[in-house]
């Protein structure tokens, strides 16, 4: 992206790797990477300066097709990791990426205390409801009486988890929702997020068209928030109980609360606290 | 009063939890310290935060020390409650004293069967008579007095200890203590039992009052740890809460992680974002982290990890110390996971392994295991400053600009150079599926096996020098041994070497990789081996077994904790296999 004339704009293809992704054909994870490529490339990010954090599962996967600085980690504990990478070098974009198992089944305790903490994360949860890589089975998200997956036959017969209210409750201070069919919007959205100074959670509608194909449906129930981004959190609780889980656009900013700080400009040399221990 | 050392004393101080016994014990060792000695003091106590059963061992000494002495030449009982659950840390001898306050009831019968004398001293009541008074301060007037220790200094020691809680403090705790120090019992009666007087004072500047913990944490510091995550757990928190303040003064940042499945997360990210980063923890922590080590080793970045041992499994006893997180530390981690695990063998040790590894880490861009234990951890020890010189080790291995970059490339040493975020150019993805070179995911036989000969190769090549183990002595019986426990295995050399045997001690430091050709070479002309540690199971025993070919006899003196191996048992057990 070097150049001796004027600098030229950076194009999304510059934040792809070469690696060919291996999801499914009709997998809504290839519109997010191209979402997230979009995003970074309208806030003119230096590549080296990013970095994406990833878990494990069938979206985690796109750390290696982004061309920025990445980790593809262990399952579930992306936002932890990008946490450390975030205290230690608070001049970074870190962002985050996931599945909702990876996110909320096995990260979940992860989840609500990267939202607690609010650190300048951007983490983009690709909610298919349903874990692809193990082939098919029920997560966090899928609905009770889904019957498909052979691990729970009768399904699971227990309440999904709603991720942007739990977001809401554990104290994100930036929440919306995407779909994978809208990248535009998609990628509009992220660049919101990756601008808000705080901890900014994203969950994305992406089908998976492999093991749940009732997921095709979901580009004619999609619709927009009926009202605008609010900082009531009271407001977005409300919207978030009879939006059916599929209105997308930005819930909820609420930019009262202080994004967590890294403390610098310490000076003292390690000397110093050797002298302590002198009689 | 140990007839054969007269300079050597050792005094527990027990309480209620609350009841200042702690207190009393630090102040002490400190007094000792100004007062020109060298000493110990280990911290015993139950799992309540107060109202448990609490007390101060510390062994006192004209000679550097490092472990506990085998029995006690003075308790001091603040009161009797839970006397119990300590006696048996505890022993005494025919010619112990018993000071104890009559107003705190009768002297337990374990106790009082020891036969032992008794100093009856009303301590409550005599603390009563100042306002502000605490018997925890008579205790110390009567100790410092009992050892023949200068009460100006204590004065000076209790206006830096209580200086900042107000003058009315500093002057009711000065008023107790000298209470203590001027009773005329205890005048009268250690006119009969002469404690160690103070040594030379002129050292005083050379020694330090060092808990292993804080070694720890210093050895972190000066091998460039900037980053720690940290999750409470006994008796690893002290560690954490010395670095908060410290890391924080030279720019560096802790985080509190929700769990230790947090934490060592943290650790990998921040020294992927090309910090040294460190977390501290105990076995169960060290348990659920085991996961993220293996990625650790795979993605090849550096992280440091110390694990306080405690005793197990499960939560075991977890004030109390043992060496049994040693297999988990070799064994834990799933897959073919070369990796490194160090072990501390006394205070001052806890700074120079906890900085090799730190360095090492950097180095060879792997995980790196320290292990210590509750015993080291949570006692303070005054000892001669800390020297020792490392080995020149390379720091992290940087990517040249302006080249094809292979994050993973197979390198001749196995270690490869590491870009870190903001360097251009050199964007990669860390990676725990198996990689290429350039750390694309890949299945193939041959860049897996390509991949594990790296990772293998960089630790097992790697030139460790002398550090490896610390080995005295000589002659054809050697005490083969690891962790705190060389502390009581070198004092029992000492013993038995003045009693004229000749004994080889060799502890080990580096426990993994193993260095078979290196022990070999440390152990030429012994024929017996007696290997010594603090586990049921013989976790080390079965390392060796494992790790080593040794061509002499072998036996093994383990036992579980809490109760620490003393060098007594150790010179017992070596009398009993020359029959």
């Amino acid at each position: 992206m070097e150049t001796a004339m004027a600098p030229v704009p950076p194009r999304p293809k510059d934040y792809k790797s070469d690696i060919k992704p291996i999801w499914c054909p009709g997998c809504g994870d290839f519109a997010v990477l191209s979402a997230i490529t979009k995003a970074l490339a309208f806030r003119e990010l230096p590549r080296e300066d990013v970095a994406m954090i990833t878990g494990i599962g069938c979206s985690s996967r796109i750390a290696a097709y982004t061309g920025v600085y990445g980790f593809h980690g262990v399952h579930g504990r992306a936002l932890a990791l990008a946490a450390g990478l975030k205290a230690a070098r608070p001049e970074l974009t870190v962002l985050v990426a996931g599945g909702d198992g990876d996110g909320l089944s096995i990260g979940g305790n992860h989840f609500i205390h990267a939202c607690r903490r609010n650190m300048d994360l951007t983490y983009v949860l690709m909610d298919n409801q349903v874990y692809g890589m193990t082939k098919g089975q029920a997560s966090p998200t899928t609905a009770a009486d889904w019957t498909r997956s052979k691990l729970t036959p009768h399904g699971t017969g227990i309440r999904p988890f709603q991720p942007a209210a739990m977001a809401l409750t554990a104290g994100a201070t930036f929440i919306a929702r995407g779909f994978s069919g809208d990248p535009n919007g998609l990628a509009k959205i992220l660049v919101e997020a990756i601008a808000h100074p705080g901890f900014s959670f994203v969950q994305v509608l992406s089908p998976c068209l492999t093991f749940r194909p009732e997921q095709k449906d979901w580009k004619n129930a999609v619709r927009s928030f009926a009202d605008e981004e609010t900082d009531d959190p009271v407001a977005a609780a409300a919207r978030l109980q009879d939006d059916g889980a599929l209105a997308t656009g930005i819930l909820y900013r609420d930019p009262r609360f202080p994004a967590y700080r890294s403390r610098t400009g310490g000076e003292a040399r390690v000397a110093d606290f050797e002298e302590a221990f002198a009689l | 009063m140990n007839a054969t050392q007269p300079c050597d004393f050792s005094i527990a101080i027990t309480g209620s939890g609350g009841a200042g016994a702690i207190t009393a014990g630090e102040l002490l060792l400190s007094l000792a310290g100004r007062n020109g000695c060298f000493g110990i003091m280990r911290r015993s106590f139950g799992p309540q935060i107060r109202g448990g059963e609490a007390a101060s061992l510390v062994r006192l000494a004209h000679r550097p020390i490092e472990c506990m002495n085998d029995r006690f030449d003075l308790l001091l009982a603040l009161d009797w409650q839970n006397a119990d659950r300590f006696a048996d840390e505890i022993p005494l001898h025919a010619d112990s004293v018993i000071i104890a306050d009559p107003a705190m009831g009768a002297v337990p019968a374990v106790i009082r069967d020891l036969g032992t004398d008794l100093i009856e001293l009303p301590m409550k009541s005599m603390a009563g008579e100042i306002e502000g008074g605490r018997p925890n301060m008579i205790a110390l007037g009567v100790l410092a007095h009992w050892l023949g220790y200068c009460p100006d200094q204590a004065g000076e020691l209790i206006e830096h200890t209580f200086g900042g809680k107000g003058e009315a403090i500093v002057s009711a705790a000065r008023a107790t203590f000298d209470r203590g120090f001027t009773e005329p019992l205890i005048v009268e009666a250690r006119r009969a039992r002469v404690g160690p007087g103070p040594c030379d004072a002129e050292t005083a500047g050379e020694r330090w009052d060092l808990s292993g913990n804080e070694g720890c944490g210093l050895g972190a510091l000066r091998g460039g740890v900037r980053f720690a995550a940290a999750y409470p757990i006994t008796p690893a928190s002290d560690l954490l809460e010395w670095l908060a303040p410290r890391l924080e003064a030279l720019g560096g940042e802790l985080l509190q992680a929700e769990d230790e499945l947090a934490s060592i997360n943290m650790v990998i990210g921040a020294s992927f974002g090309g910090v040294p980063s460190l977390t501290a923890t105990s076995g169960p922590g060290l348990a659920l982290m085991t996961e993220a080590m293996g990625l650790a080793v795979a993605a090849e970045v550096p992280a440091v990890v110390v694990n306080v041992m405690r005793g197990g499994p499960s939560t075991g006893i977890p004030t109390k110390s043992e060496q049994v997180d040693l297999n988990l530390a070799l064994h834990g981690l799933h897959g073919d996971a070369p990796h490194l695990v160090l072990g501390a063998l006394d205070h001052a040790d806890c700074v120079l392994v906890t900085e090799w590894g730190v360095r090492l880490a950097e180095a060879l861009q792997t995980l790196v295991i320290v292990l210590t234990d509750q015993n080291l951890a949570q006692s303070r020890a005054l000892i001669p400053r800390p020297a020792y010189d490392l080995p020149a080790i390379p720091k992290r291995r940087l990517p040249d600009s302006g080249t094809d970059y292979a994050r993973y490339a197979l390198t001749a040493d196995g270690v490869s150079p590491m870009a870190i975020p903001g360097q251009a150019g050199a964007c990669y993805v860390a990676d725990g599926l198996e990689h290429t070179e350039t750390g694309k995911p890949s299945t193939a036989a041959a860049d897996h096996a390509a991949q594990l000969d790296k990772r293998r190769r960089k630790i097992e090549d790697f030139d460790y020098g002398e550090l490896w183990a610390d080995v005295r002595g000589d002659g054809d019986l050697a005490l083969l041994t690891w962790g705190s426990t060389s502390t009581a295995v070198r004092e029992a050399a000492e013993r038995l070497r003045d009693g004229g045997r000749s004994v080889r001690v060799i502890a080990l430091r580096l426990l993994l990789p193993a260095r078979p050709a290196r022990l070999a070479a440390a152990l030429d002309g012994v024929q017996r081996v007696l290997v010594v540690e603090q586990s049921h199971g013989r976790q080390f025993w079965h390392y060796l077994r494992s790790q080593y070919t040794i061509d002499a006899d072998m036996r093994g003196l383990a036992r579980p904790g809490p109760l620490l191996i003393t060098p007594g048992e150790i010179v017992a057990a070596v009398d009993d296999w020359s029959g």
